[in-house]
């Protein structure tokens, strides 16, 4: 068994892709370097990630399989769970071996279910945080919102943001991974920060305009009133939004 | 801004808009180009959802309550005894401004009571609509209501700045409209909803020779039918809504169940149930007349006129047509293979890639999204017959209902008992 431990970033395991042809491994498993553990009859190897490898593998997986795998496996990536790379790397494997094949619509193909699966949870959480992120008007003209998605999703979410609020400065913030994208009224930059605090907290209040607690008011008032009492479903509610993102939704803040 | 006040109007006119059941934001497209606010790529996002388990993606308000109309259905009605207030035109355009920049919407929703006359609110409407668009730079989403009777010089207008326009036709027969609304008539309903189709095809002409031809109502038009007020049967509610989206090109019909809010003769009485299971079954035979290919006459024969409450429509046709079954999901057409019971637009989709890969088996099938425990009474894989014909129609359904439980089960037999 040979082990490839890369950085955890795209670049890196197609950057270990192109090391594992390129030295003809056999039985070879891509691992997150965090996630090594000691294998006793196993050749580890750490790969250091390189642009140029990364981008011909990412050429020649395009020629193979299209952009819309290529977004499969970017959106499989993005759910940074630890079984990812066998599946994307048995992709990879089945893409090669058979150029001739549109391989990426072969569900019958466990690894390729699999991505179309992970690509299916990463895009509704996507599709969530679009819907969830609740902005607040700061003092310094900033609209800031928090999140803490499943999946990492800001990357995918940015294009979203910019083509909607081209003309206010704004900032989204996973708290989970500490770090976020900021719009300064021209580019979309990612940041990395420390908070000791979430805004949500009261101390965080001082920092917003005075009318952000009127409007966040009149947003919980037209969220109440909109209920017809005679049709009320908690279970439905809760299904469609989970309690876990509640902490950041300005209608379910407790006033 | 006053806002105790706005506070006040905003509870009083979201309240009363609330049994509009349209919600959705999808539909248009409008791009963001000259860094303005807003950006609507035609994919409705549902920012929130109220506890009764119903999407909130809109501002959705009435510009004023009060209604010189008396329509029993209605909250706002002018015999009601309740508070009443109107917003000023800025006071929306503020509130769906600052609501949006906050990510808590996508857009607007606006109706209104009519105050003085049709044409006088919907002026204001469009003001409303004219103010986003030209003054904010807005780009959202704008939904208006419009006012039955309303002249074709405002109809135009609002079109130009409206992403969608409704006129809710409320009763699903005219009949049941003079009972309940007898100040309204059919025809000033139909004629502004004729005038927009006519607009919207007109536009698409000029469309093919004009480059910059200004959209025109883009997200088009939809209504919604309010639901057990009235006698009418499934059957004849399916085929006005067919008829709306054949003849005047409806995007969307929404079904309300109706809410009771008044003590009145002609209506059911206080105490009864919303009638929750048949408004969804409802729009699921909504939803095969407009995904799955199925026509208004064979979702329901003239003979049994009620959708069935105890399951969906698509088994429901199934049963009815075993003569069909089962099929061979390697080799049946795309349209088949969607009307097995169990089986999605999606999940036939993939079945149709996939089968060009290997020969296909339940495994396959489950791993695809296919709801087995229904579909498969109705398929073979090529080889062995299914389990379909051993059984009569009584107890396959049996058997299918018994390896399904509804989230509706309770509803149903309560509302069974009823009828
Ligand atoms: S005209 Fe509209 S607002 Fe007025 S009573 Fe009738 S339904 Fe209600």
């Amino acid at each position: 068994m040979n082990i490839l431990l890369y950085d955890h970033t795209f670049e890196g395991f197609l950057t270990a892709v192109f090391e594992a042809y390129e030295f003809k491994l056999k039985q070879v498993k891509i691992v997150k370097e965090a996630l090594q553990t000691e294998q006793l009859f196993a050749q580890t190897r750490k790969v250091f990630t390189q642009a140029p490898k990364a981008e011909r593998v990412y050429q020649k997986l395009k020629s193979l399989i299209g952009d819309l795998g290529l977004h499969r496996m970017l959106y499989t990536f993005l759910s940074e769970d630890e079984d990812i790379e066998t599946h994307l790397w048995a992709v990879v494997q089945y893409a090669l071996d058979h150029p001739q094949r549109k391989i990426i619509q072969d569900f019958s193909h466990p690894s390729v279910l699999k991505l179309s699966q992970y690509e299916q949870m990463v895009h509704r959480e996507k599709h969530r945080m679009e819907a969830f992120v609740r902005f607040r008007l700061t003092l310094d003209g900033i609209y800031y919102a928090e999140i803490e998605p499943d999946f990492n999703v800001l990357p995918v979410i940015a294009k979203h943001f910019k083509d909607r609020y081209q003309d206010q400065k704004w900032m989204i913030f996973d708290h989970k991974r500490t770090y976020g994208i900021y719009y300064d009224l021209h580019k979309v930059e990612l940041v990395e920060m420390k908070f000791a605090n979430h805004l949500n907290k009261q101390e965080g209040l001082e920092m917003l305009v005075k009318d952000e607690k009127l409007y966040q008011h009149l947003w919980q008032t037209y969220f109440k009133k909109t209920t017809i009492q005679a049709r009320k479903n908690s279970r439905l509610h809760i299904q469609h939004v989970p309690k876990r993102y509640w902490k950041y939704l300005t209608e379910k803040f407790v006033v | 801004m006053n806002f105790d006040r706005i506070t006040e109007k905003l509870e009083i006119l979201a309240d009363a808009a609330k049994y509009d059941v349209s919600c959705s934001s999808s539909g248009a497209k409008r791009n963001n180009q000259k860094k303005g606010l807003g950006n609507s790529t035609g994919m409705g996002i549902c920012h929130s959802y109220t506890e009764d388990g119903r999407c909130v993606s809109l501002l959705k308000i009435l510009l004023t309550n009060h209604c010189i109309y008396d329509c029993a259905y209605c909250v706002t009605r002018k015999s009601n005894d309740i508070k009443r207030a109107a917003f000023t035109v800025q006071e929306v355009v503020d509130l769906t401004i600052n609501f949006y920049r906050r990510n808590y919407i996508e857009g607007l929703f606006l109706s209104s009571g009519i105050f003085k006359d049709a044409d006088f609110t919907m002026e204001r409407l469009v003001l409303v609509a004219k103010k986003l668009r030209l003054e904010e730079n807005f780009n959202g989403y704008i939904h208006l209501k419009s006012i039955p009777g309303a002249s074709d010089e405002l109809m135009k207008e609002a079109g130009l700045y409206a992403d969608r326009l409704s006129i809710n036709l409320e009763l699903p027969t005219e009949k049941g409209l003079k009972l309940l609304a007898p100040d309204k008539n059919r025809e000033d309903m139909i004629k502004p909803m004729n005038y927009v189709k006519n607009e919207i095809i007109l536009f698409k002409e000029e469309k093919k020779l004009f480059r910059n031809t200004p959209k025109f109502a883009p997200a088009g038009q939809s209504t919604q039918l309010i639901i057990g007020a009235t006698q009418e049967n499934d059957l004849e509610i399916i085929q006005t809504a067919d008829s709306f989206y054949k003849n005047y090109q409806l995007k969307r019909v929404y079904y309300s169940g109706y809410v009771p809010i008044a003590d009145d003769a002609r209506l059911p009485s206080l105490q009864s149930k919303v009638p929750m299971v048949r408004e969804n079954r409802l729009y699921q035979a909504d939803w095969l007349m407009r995904f799955y290919g199925f026509k208004a006459d064979e979702i329901l024969d003239p003979n049994l006129p009620f959708l069935d409450l105890d399951v969906d429509p698509k088994l429901s046709w199934a049963l009815r047509n075993q003569q069909i079954f089962p099929i061979d999901i390697q080799k049946a057409d795309f349209e088949m293979i969607l009307r097995v019971p169990g089986i999605g637009v999606k999940s036939a989709w993939k079945i149709i890639e996939a089968r060009r890969f290997s020969q296909l088996n339940e495994n396959h099938l489950k791993k695809l999204g296919v709801a087995l425990n229904r579909a498969k009474y109705f398929i073979t894989y090529g080889i062995h017959f299914g389990n379909l014909k051993f059984l009569n129609s009584s107890n396959l359904k049996q058997f299918i209902l018994g390896n399904t439980k509804s989230k509706y089960q309770d509803q149903y037999n309560a509302q069974l008992a009823l009828f």
